[in-house]
């Protein structure tokens, strides 16, 4: 074991399956001697050569292309695309390609590979250093999505992906890399250090896609959260009083629905919280299917608490980010429906 | 008040309309073997000409002439010339079925036989086409089954792809084959990803990627050519240039740059263009090309010169667009009858030889049909299962597709 930021699993992650699997490359832009503008790759191509870590072309259809290309040859690619709001360069590659090699080749090609993005907002990166476009992945058959909400998961989960067999989407709260975070913006952020999850088995170890984690549990409502709303909620949970059973997901395709199932069952109340926009973003599947599997159990409707339906403003982060106070509101709601 | 008058739109227009008179007097024809023959590991600033001009081999007279020639026996010409007539007489059937309404969309190669049909004798096994829509000659050449292929027209019981493609959007690894997509341009930018996975793993395979005219303008092309020039990837980048995209004249895709060839100047990619009906000519530009890569030089782009005689798929009339008698006027000619011509000439074909393959060659396609046929078109007979539909999403199947796949109640 050993204490780390979630930058620092990350990268162990990587430098772990890199040390065990010689078909594991790690390309994106600045990824390479730099080490990324996060520090998620620092030192891989000293480590392990310019062939196996390298930086890319500013073009994220290049970035993704060529990695499908390359997993269908027979490698394991993790890349990188800078931040999740540049992906949508990309998005033809990963929606018509990544995710249907596998279906429309009737398993001849393959793509096993995994597409990390830094996502999500509350570090005032307006509109396109804070997007959440996990929806846009979770729409589409063939893909798998991730989001891990702690250095130990995040290193567990990001060796799953790589040894997944099939694309998957990796996305990493930005917020999240270098200590959890509340919502709370007018208080200081204490580091990971601090965190009984920034304790990082050290070596391979790998957590299952597709399974959630609950991490409080509780017997009045049921919290759907996932990345940094999973912080939010528990911060929510506490100043309201309610007895909150939060659920961080860390899956969100394939999706862990038993265990949500048992616990709306056992709450009989729902509430979704996420940072994207409201509509049709993924709360709108959670509350679905909550409805048609807990639909006798519930005794108020499912409520969401996620960013407006607005382009993600920056002067207006706190107006915008739905922080403790919003996600307490729609817990004492719930519980007064 | 400003100083200049009002800007205008260019929107580029082919020469000629429906009922106008075929024109290609602006298509610059070389003789052949005029165009020389570099070394391969040669400098691409010396050989920017090769991206306006067009290598040709086989002459008026049928002979094969000048530094590109000389490459093919006699035996390999006459096994080009039967993938040939092969390609052109399963396209010919299968339209003819996709009338009869045994299947729902062809696409036929009519006047483009010769480039995928030679290309494919310039590789070697285990190296990988990232092929478009319109290179089956790849298969054809390759050996691959003409039942196989037409199963997947036929989305029958047999179909390889288990009835989830169109038709004609086949795959197959083990022929280096792989598989197509609907969307354009995006296996172009994948070829050059697994080039550079063979050359991370120090393989010797290379990797072709194909594209069409109008598909060059798809932002994949510009990436692809980015990612071969940055890291040399041993690939060859081919162009067919049919000059037709649907409807859109080449023009369109084109705009002012002269040729497709000239495209892969500005990323100091050495860029030759090619008669795509010549056999010979598409055959050694490719052998070319292939040694290029194969020496790590890194990549070429190829543009083939040649002009999509058929219709776009089953579902266009080209006359809609385009002068009935454009195709006829094609200066370029035919690829079967230029290479039978040249066949001919050297000695080891006839006319009669030749009826006599075009016989056997429609015998083995009938033949390979009527098995086809016998697992089932797409309205008749066999089909592949509803339960087919829901596997190979994933490796595994998640529980989200079970709990749908037992709804669907298969």
């Amino acid at each position: 074991m050993a204490r780390m930021t979630m930058i620092e699993a990350i990268r162990d992650a990587m430098d772990v399956m890199m040390a065990r699997d010689e078909k594991v490359v790690v390309f994106g832009e600045d990824v390479g001697y730099f080490g990324g503008v996060f520090r998620c790759t620092a030192g891989l191509q000293q480590k392990y050569g310019k062939t196996r870590c390298f930086d890319a072309p500013i073009s994220e259809a290049g970035i993704v292309g060529t990695a499908i290309g390359m997993a269908s040859y027979g490698l394991r690619p993790c890349i990188e695309i800078q931040f999740a709001d540049y992906m949508y360069p990309a998005y033809d590659q990963i929606v018509s390609e990544a995710a249907r090699l596998r279906y429309r080749s009737n398993g001849e090609f393959t793509c096993p590979m995994v597409i990390r993005m830094p996502t999500g907002g509350g570090i005032f990166g307006g509109q396109t250093h804070s997007q959440s476009p996990e929806a846009l992945f979770t729409h589409v058959a063939g893909l798998k999505t991730v989001v891990p909400s702690n250095p130990h998961d995040a290193k567990g989960l990001l060796i799953a992906a790589i040894e997944d067999p099939d694309p998957v989407i990796f996305l990493e709260p930005k917020r999240l890399y270098n200590g959890p975070f509340d919502g709370h913006h007018d208080r200081p952020v204490t580091p990971w250090s601090k965190h009984e999850l920034s304790e990082v088995p050290s070596g391979h170890f790998s957590l299952p896609l597709g399974k959630a984690a609950v991490v409080r549990e509780g017997s009045a409502v049921t919290v759907l959260a996932y990345g940094t709303m999973v912080y939010v909620a528990q911060s929510a949970a506490a100043e309201t009083g309610i007895d909150a059973e939060i659920i961080d997901l860390r899956t969100l395709i394939p999706l862990d629905l038993e265990t949500i199932a048992a616990s709306v069952r056992k709450t009989g109340r729902c509430v979704v919280v996420h940072e994207a926009t409201l509509t049709s973003g993924f709360g709108a599947e959670l509350a679905a299917l909550v409805q048609e599997t807990c639909f006798f159990h519930l005794e108020a409707p499912v409520a969401r608490a996620t960013g407006w339906d607005t382009p993600y403003p920056h002067a207006q982060e706190w107006d915008y980010f739905p922080g403790p106070s919003r996600v307490g509101r729609a817990l004492v709601e719930t519980m007064e429906a | 008040m400003t100083a200049y008058e009002p800007l205008t739109l260019h929107v580029p227009e082919p020469a000629v309309r429906p009922g106008g008179t075929p024109d290609f007097s602006n298509v610059k024809i070389p003789k052949a073997g005029a165009v020389p023959k570099p070394d391969v590991d040669v400098d691409p600033e010396t050989i920017r000409d090769l991206a306006f001009s067009i290598i040709r081999v086989l002459n008026r007279n049928g002979e094969a002439v000048g530094p590109w020639a000389g490459l093919l026996s006699d035996e390999e010409l006459i096994e080009g010339m039967r993938h040939m007539m092969t390609l052109r007489t399963f396209d010919a059937r299968m339209l003819i079925a996709q009338r009869q309404g045994k299947t729902s969309f062809y696409m036929q190669h009519l006047g483009e036989e010769a480039i995928s049909c030679a290309f494919r004798k310039a590789l070697s096994p285990g190296d990988m086409n990232f092929p478009t829509y319109r290179q089956a000659g790849l298969l054809i050449a390759g050996g691959y089954s003409m039942v196989d292929m037409m199963c997947q027209v036929y989305s029958n019981a047999r179909d390889p792809l288990k009835g989830r493609q169109l038709p004609v959007m086949y795959s197959s690894k083990e022929h280096g084959f792989f598989t197509i997509s609907g969307n354009l341009a995006t296996q172009y930018v994948q070829a050059v990803g697994w080039a550079m996975a063979s050359a991370i793993c120090n393989d010797t395979k290379i990797a072709a990627a194909w594209i069409g005219d109008g598909s060059t303008a798809e932002s994949d092309f510009h990436a692809a050519l980015v990612f071969a020039s940055t890291y040399k990837a041993p690939v060859i980048l081919n162009i067919v240039n049919n000059q037709w995209a649907i409807s859109t004249f080449q023009g369109i895709a084109r705009g002012g740059s002269g040729t497709f060839a000239a495209r892969g100047l500005g990323f100091g990619i050495p860029s030759l263009r090619v008669d795509g009906n010549d056999y010979l000519a598409v055959h050694a530009v490719a052998k070319w090309a292939a040694e290029r890569a194969r020496r790590n030089l890194g990549p070429t782009l190829v543009e083939y010169v040649t002009y999509r005689v058929g219709a776009h798929s089953t579902s266009d009339d080209p006359a809609a667009y385009r002068p009935k008698t454009e195709s006829d006027a094609w200066p370029l000619g035919d690829p079967i009858m230029r290479l039978k011509n040249h066949l001919i000439a050297r000695g080891v074909w006839s006319e009669e030889r030749h009826r006599q393959a075009e016989a056997e060659i429609l015998d083995s396609v009938i033949a390979a049909q009527k098995e086809a046929e016998s697992y089932g078109t797409l309205h008749a007979g066999g089909k592949p299962s509803a339960r087919d539909m829901f596997d190979g999403v994933y490796a595994e199947m998640p529980p989200h597709l079970r709990r749908q796949r037992q709804q669907a109640g298969v």
